[in-house]
């Protein structure tokens, strides 16, 4: 373990000299950094997002806050992609039982315009979760959301990989003759959804 | 250089005060009431705007603050042109200016003479006049102006008037807090730094006698609140902007000073204050790290009727001002900033 004292340093040097720190001791790093501002420790926190380091912060005290940074096996490679990011996440990270329902291609009420920007935007945050759920099922308009042309396919993909499973609702594809469009995962029924949902722990619908 | 170091430790509009802390502390601040008082510190504008006669009004604002650069008289240009900026933000003419300066007993006064040169110089190249100033002593360099300009009342560019369907200008490159930072430790090429330098010590008057030509709805100076939090402001209730990141200008290799980690907390805390009212549809850290990036004498962001911004920025264009147009004005949405692609 190492261990920065960077109290007195102004950002980015905090975030700066760990970066070097973590980077010269390579996968396996552990580094405890002592700032003496919140900032600092957001600013670390974002090192560690970007990274893919497992992120710890406390406030030890006023003007003291101490910040581990763990290189874990099997977290990003330094300036890694964001796919291989996606790729590289432990499978274990799924919660069982936790079931994700898309049923529109727009989230919440009100504009649609912006109804799809916050899907969108709602399944990229969804695949960048430390803890994912295990399928998301998608049908009516929510089914039109993995099929090729859609703006989250990329993402569901990227859920996919990290071994969520992804079932789009058979009937709505061929309703809205997508059948031969489907860009993710697999095909689905409702006696599988009706499983799927009464057998889950947690269902969220955004 | 000895001096070197001591000179510059972080400054430039990274120095700022965050805006979330500056906004409690000014709201217990008593306001005085004066009809002709016409733009004051109740909106979010960015100087004092003051009606002497129906054909006059007086545009009064201060500047100042640590260096960013390692070379004085550079810095004295940058911290002139960031002061003078906030009388061009407003659409106005420079009259008159006076110093403010911070100097260490101990340093050279030579370092002051050039500070002091590099900001006569660009008060001259504003046509105003510089007319005094105030120095005292203090462990830490600081430079800056109080500036005069002179004003038609009904002129004024309003930062927060801004309507539908307007289009965005930007008239200078984002990233001049990641540059300069970055260049303190070594992680920039001196090309790059020098694009940063020309970009700091370019005044804004051009850019603004040209848009005073048009309909212009609202016009700020991006500075130390970032493009964003200057962005957030100027959208108010009433607005959302939709931002299209492919156009926005940044310096030469401030998306390489990001992936380097070269974060100031100066932008992360105008990411804390503005980042809930911005929605960003790609994922790009680079993207939103030069959108919050705190900027040093940074361009115009002006918003204007589509068909007036062609023709100002036709006319900057020909008149070697960058323009760029980074975006239009919606009706509002759920957040005041929608930024759709990505810079890098």
């Amino acid at each position: 373990m190492m261990h920065l004292d960077m109290r007195g340093k102004q950002c980015p040097i905090p975030v700066i000299e760990t970066k070097h720190a973590m980077e010269a001791a390579g996968p396996g790093a552990e580094a405890k950094v002592l700032v003496d501002n919140e900032i600092a420790v957001q600013n670390l926190g974002k090192l560690a997002k970007k990274k893919g380091y497992r992120f710890e912060a406390k406030k030890e005290a006023e003007r003291e806050y101490s910040v581990l940074l763990v290189w874990e096996d099997g977290s990003v490679q330094p300036q890694a992609e964001e796919e291989t990011q996606a790729e590289e996440c432990s499978v274990d990270a799924r919660r069982r039982g936790t079931v994700v329902v898309l049923s529109s291609e727009t989230m919440g009420e009100g504009s649609p315009e912006l109804g799809a920007v916050l899907m969108k935007g709602f399944v990229y945050a969804l695949a960048q979760q430390e803890v994912l759920p295990e399928t998301v099922l998608l049908y009516n308009g929510g089914a039109k959301l993995s099929c090729e042309g859609a703006q989250t396919v990329e993402d569901l993909k990227s859920l996919e990989a990290q071994g969520v499973e992804i079932l789009t609702c058979g009937t709505c594809l061929n309703y809205y003759g997508l059948t031969e469009h489907l860009a993710v995962g697999s095909v689905t029924n409702m006696y599988e959804i009706a499983q799927r949902m009464t057998e889950a722990g947690l269902l969220v619908k955004p | 250089m000895e001096n070197k170091i001591q000179f510059c430790r972080g400054g430039g509009c990274t120095a700022k005060l965050g805006p979330g802390a500056l906004a409690r502390v000014l709201e217990k601040i008593p306001r005085v009431k004066d009809e002709n008082l016409l733009v004051g510190y109740d909106s979010s504008d960015d100087a004092a705007v003051y009606r002497v006669s129906d054909e006059l009004a007086v545009v009064q604002t201060l500047d100042f603050f640590p260096p960013m650069v390692e070379d004085p008289y550079i810095f004295g240009q940058i911290a002139a042109a960031n002061a003078l900026s906030d009388i061009y933000a407003m659409g106005a003419d420079v009259k008159t200016a006076l110093n403010i300066v911070c100097f260490p007993e101990e340093m050279d006064l030579n370092i002051l003479g050039q500070i002091l040169l590099g900001g006569s110089e660009k008060v001259q190249e504003a046509g105003g006049s510089l007319a005094g100033g105030h120095s005292i002593h203090d462990a830490d360099v600081k430079y800056g102006l109080s500036v005069m300009g002179t004003i038609h009342p009904a002129r004024i560019f309003k930062n927060n008037g801004c309507e539908e369907g307007d289009v965005l200008l930007l008239t200078k490159p984002l990233g001049t807090g990641l540059v300069c930072t970055a260049s303190r430790v070594g992680l920039v090429s001196e090309s790059a730094l020098d694009k940063a330098v020309q970009s700091m010590t370019a005044l804004n008057r051009t850019a603004s006698e040209i848009v005073r030509k048009y309909h212009v709805h609202g016009c700020t100076d991006v500075t130390g609140f970032g493009f964003l939090g200057h962005l957030c402001e100027m959208m108010g209730q009433k607005h959302t902007a939709r931002i299209f990141a492919e156009n926005i200008p940044y310096l030469p290799e401030s998306p390489k000073c990001v992936e380097e980690f070269c974060l100031t907390a100066a932008a992360q805390r105008n990411r804390n204050h503005v980042e809930s009212k911005v929605l960003f549809c790609e994922d790009s850290f680079a993207t939103e790290e030069i959108l919050f990036d705190p900027q040093t004498s940074g361009g115009l962001l002006v918003s204007l009727p589509p068909g007036d911004a062609d023709m100002a920025e036709k006319e900057m264009g020909k008149k070697g001002v960058l323009c760029a147009r980074v975006g239009y004005v919606e009706a509002r949405k759920e957040c005041s900033v929608i930024v759709e692609g990505k810079i890098v």
